[in-house]
């Protein structure tokens, strides 16, 4: 009874319109302002809400068929069979699945690495291309406290939110040349020389996003040496091995340079693209280090850092690549079904260049096909990209980025035209 | 690679000039006089030239480290009380039925797609989640006062809630009970807030400091953060009564603090999914905002696909839609969007009638077996006459038991009897199993009576 004669007293104290309750309480949360939406993810939003029946999406980087449908890839299909029912769901480790991980530096290094063998490769795995880019920003804050990232401009833009809330100071280095459309190598070189020595620098291994534009061979030599000369830390983020030219062993060539000429560098690996695994969010980390001993003192620290974010990394994702690469059989399919993806993608490059080329475009468009992997820096203007999205229900990011996966032999003509309207005149 | 035609000279012209000018430069750069010897090198890069060389190894977690260690165990009566994963009777892990069915149904869908989910997440499940924690009549969803993203599990979804709090909300320490999960100090700090602790456990009693508690909130500052365990304390097993939960709301409120509640067990502690949200449902009936980590880990058996969700309930809808929006910019820069396959999962069963409620049978199962263990262990103890009072075993909830033992008893437990725990005296009940409870329970009786 007395409990109930408290309960009541305080039911009337403490209800609704008291003062202890919550209704004269404003919201902690009164100031927050809305946050700008995220600039590419935002297109493909603005896209779904537009029901023009002539829509193209060609803004987010997610590969597309001919039909323009996303794609599972049959290996994916086969791997996803085996494993539902079969597996249970514990914890992973902190570093993830030693399986995954160990399949996924092969990729990387190459399958018969010396690096691999003598174990001096420090590696986790990671949430996909982002995660492992944010896991190794935090690591270079915590244990290289005074240095700086430099980032290449332009770049994926989530690049310089992911050292910035890292707290990694960054600056940028020259990369694209806006009048070629093509690499700007002489103010890249001169950038790589002028930073203060022991900098890090964010290189795109292949593929580069958003340009499309690649160094060469010999340009890469030269990058690797310049950079080997100023003591500068290399960090690969590599997003698309095998889906810019078919190849993943020609997609490593980069870091294999890099690794012969004697480079400790570390690398982010995806596994979104080129193996469709985009929302499995499954990735590696790798740190090359001395020796073994280091290797092991890297790795509990990148762990270390991953526990405090997420405890340890989802567990499907990983067993579908590692049954994938596992299993030879099902690795020969992948490796073919990569390149089916990518030579659609050169085919679709070849096809816009000819079609703007028949409409008798005034500008030129050969960097449609000398820019190489998802996405065609198309020198267009903001200005031009709003044209294209209001008059003719194309969406792409503003800063001219086109997703060819998204262009399919269905629109090509239909976007060329639309292109060649926007620009004619300038 | 594209071939590019910047200049005459051939490359390796190039850079053998720069190598000239460079040697004969005063204010050569690179590593010091070990310049030439990094140039000439080929494939090994000599010591001292990593900028990781000082990279200290961390030391082994401690809760992990139990399992490492009991792997290595040949014992066959070996007994793992470390992690806090469900295990069967037959101590082994459980795949439930109603998950083993959506995985199906997710396979069999041809029409399924693996493309990337929204930043926050899966919507359907976003909806889902609050809906199962607050209540699917809860005013503040029916209000829209509530923003739901999907993170990585309880450890996502907490220190997604930690940085929005570092960046948006205007006290920047976060008080939690002493003690608490081991990785918790470590979330909040590395997400920018800094940690204090409030009185919480008390060793005489093995149950709750009620006073102690309420003193340190009491004097925490106006509008700190406190962490509160929804239900079954990790890793004490005591919770608040109800009433105890109300003074520590009126407090909380009149002290204008704000609440973060971390949901790691609702249904797995009584068995009763509405009973285990009740303390989390009397704040938000109380009109007030706070933050929720649920996490699926335990309840549907989802560990290693990390699934789980950070809801703020706001004052206002126009509130809750800034704030998903801030939640964004936080979540981006860290992985930019959750992993779909366990939530795809969790959708699939609580959007279907039948599925959620064999789902909530196989839950109270495993809480009742549980609850089953905690007795028997009371009881195994009551038989041998072990000193001490034992209560706190059946009183305790939830899947752990904090014994009461020392880091001693502990040590001669793993050394003598092989039972792998960890040192704070910590045991999973979930590792438990009629069969090895006599063991577990001469272990004990052995540790407490033997002369210190």
């Amino acid at each position: 009874m007395a409990a109930a004669v408290r309960a009541g007293v305080s039911g009337r104290i403490l209800g609704r319109g008291s003062a202890v309750g919550a209704r004269s309480m404003s919201s902690w949360w009164r100031s927050v302002e809305p946050a700008p939406k995220d600039p590419i993810l935002g297109v493909t939003e603005a896209f779904l809400a537009d029901p023009s029946p002539d829509k193209v999406n060609v803004g987010v980087g997610a590969y597309r068929d001919d039909n323009g449908k996303p794609v599972v890839l049959e290996c994916v299909r086969e791997a996803e069979r085996r494993i539902a029912g079969n597996q249970n769901m514990e914890y992973l480790p902190m570093g993830g699945s030693v399986k995954m991980v160990e399949e996924t530096l092969k990729l990387a290094y190459g399958e018969d690495s010396e690096f691999i063998k003598d174990k001096r490769i420090a590696a986790v795995q990671a949430l996909s291309g982002t995660g492992a880019c944010r896991l190794f920003a935090d690591f270079q804050k915590r244990f290289s406290p005074d240095s700086q990232i430099y980032i290449p401009v332009p770049t994926w833009a989530n690049h310089h939110n992911i050292w910035r809330d890292a707290h990694v100071p960054q600056r940028t280095y020259h990369y694209y040349h806006p009048e070629s459309k093509g690499l700007d190598f002489a103010a890249l070189m001169d950038d790589v020389k002028n930073a203060p020595n022991g900098s890090f620098f964010l290189l795109h291994a292949c593929a580069h996003n958003p340009t499309g534009v690649d160094p060469s061979e010999d340009q890469w030599r030269e990058i690797s040496y310049q950079i080997k000369v100023k003591g500068h830390f290399p960090f690969f983020d590599m997003a698309y091995q095998g889906f810019a030219s078919g190849d993943p062993e020609r997609d490593a060539k980069a870091i294999r340079i890099f690794l012969e000429d004697g480079h400790a560098i570390g690398i982010a690996q995806s596994y979104a693209k080129n193996m469709g695994l985009y929302g499995q969010r499954v990735g590696c980390l790798s740190v090359l280090c001395e020796d073994e001993k280091q290797a092991i003192a890297v790795k509990s620290q990148l762990q270390q850092l991953a526990r405090p974010m997420y405890s340890n990394p989802p567990v499907h994702g990983a067993l579908v690549v590692s049954t994938i690469l596992g299993d030879p059989e099902l690795k020969s399919l992948w490796l073919k079904e990569v390149k089916v993806m990518a030579d659609r993608i050169i085919g679709m490059r070849t096809a816009l260049r000819e079609n703007l080329e028949k409409l008798g475009s005034p500008l030129s468009w050969k960097h449609i096909t000398e820019q190489i992997g998802m996405f065609c820096y198309s020198g267009m203007t903001p200005e031009q990209v709003d044209q294209l999205t209001k008059e003719y229900h194309i969406y792409l990011t503003r800063n001219g980025r086109i997703s060819m996966a998204g262009v399919t032999t269905g629109n090509v003509g239909y976007l060329a035209n639309a292109i060649n309207e926007v620009t004619k005149s300038s | 690679m594209n071939p590019r035609d910047s200049s005459s000279s051939s490359p390796s012209d190039r850079r053998l000039s720069a190598l000239a000018r460079h040697l004969s430069s005063p204010s050569a750069g690179g590593v010091g006089g070990g310049v030439s010897r990094s140039l000439a090198s080929s494939s090994s890069f000599a010591r001292g030239d990593s900028v990781f060389s000082h990279v200290a190894r961390a030391p082994e977690d401690p809760i992990l480290g139990v399992t490492v260690a009991f792997n290595k165990d040949p014992s066959p009566v070996k007994l793992n009380l470390g992690v806090g994963a469900y295990r069967t009777e037959e101590g082994k892990p459980l795949v439930l039925n109603v998950v083993r069915q959506a995985e199906q149904q997710l396979i069999n869908d041809r029409a399924r797609v693996k493309e990337y989910l929204p930043i926050v997440g899966l919507v359907e499940f976003n909806k889902l989640s609050a809906k199962l924690i607050f209540g699917a009549d809860s005013p503040a969803i029916l209000e829209n006062r509530v923003t739901t993203v999907q993170c990585l599990s309880g450890t996502g979804s907490l220190r997604v809630g930690g940085e929005f709090l570092a960046r948006h909300y205007h006290q920047h320490t976060i008080y939690i009970p002493k003690p608490t999960w081991g990785n918790h100090p470590k979330v909040f700090t590395l997400a920018g807030l800094s940690v204090k602790y409030y009185r919480y456990y008390d060793p005489a009693t093995r149950g709750l400091d009620f006073q102690g508690l309420l003193e340190d909130l009491g004097s925490a500052p106006l509008g700190a953060v406190v962490l509160l365990h929804a239900c079954a304390h990790n890793p004490t097993g005591v919770d608040p009564t109800i009433q105890q939960w109300e003074q520590i709301r009126q407090l909380i409120r009149s002290r204008r603090q704000l609440p973060f509640f971390d949901s790691a067990y609702q249904g797995f502690a009584s068995g009763n999914l509405d009973a285990d949200a009740q303390s989390i449902r009397s704040f938000v009936a109380d009109g007030g905002e706070c933050l929720v980590a649920q996490s699926y880990a335990k309840n549907m058996g989802l560990y290693g696909e990390r699934v789980g969700a950070l809801s703020i309930v706001c004052r206002t809808a126009d509130v809750a839609g800034r704030v998903e929006s801030q939640l964004k910019l936080v979540i981006r820069p860290m992985y930019s969007n959750p992993p779909i396959h366990g939530a795809s999962i969790v959708a699939a069963i609580l959007r279907d009638r039948e599925m959620y409620n064999e789902w909530t049978i196989e839950l109270k199962a495993m809480a009742d077996r549980i609850i089953s263990m905690r007795h028997q262990l009371f009881d195994a103890l009551r038989a041998r006459g072990t000193p001490g009072d034992w209560s706190h075993i059946i009183k305790q909830i939830g899947m752990f038991t904090f014994t009461g033992l020392n880091s001693q008893q502990v040590a001669f437990m793993t050394k003598e009897y092989h039972i792998y725990m960890t040192s704070d005296g910590r045991i999973s009940m979930a590792g438990l199993s009629s069969k090895t409870v006599p063991h577990l329970a001469d272990a004990i009786h052995a540790a407490v009576a033997r002369a210190v």
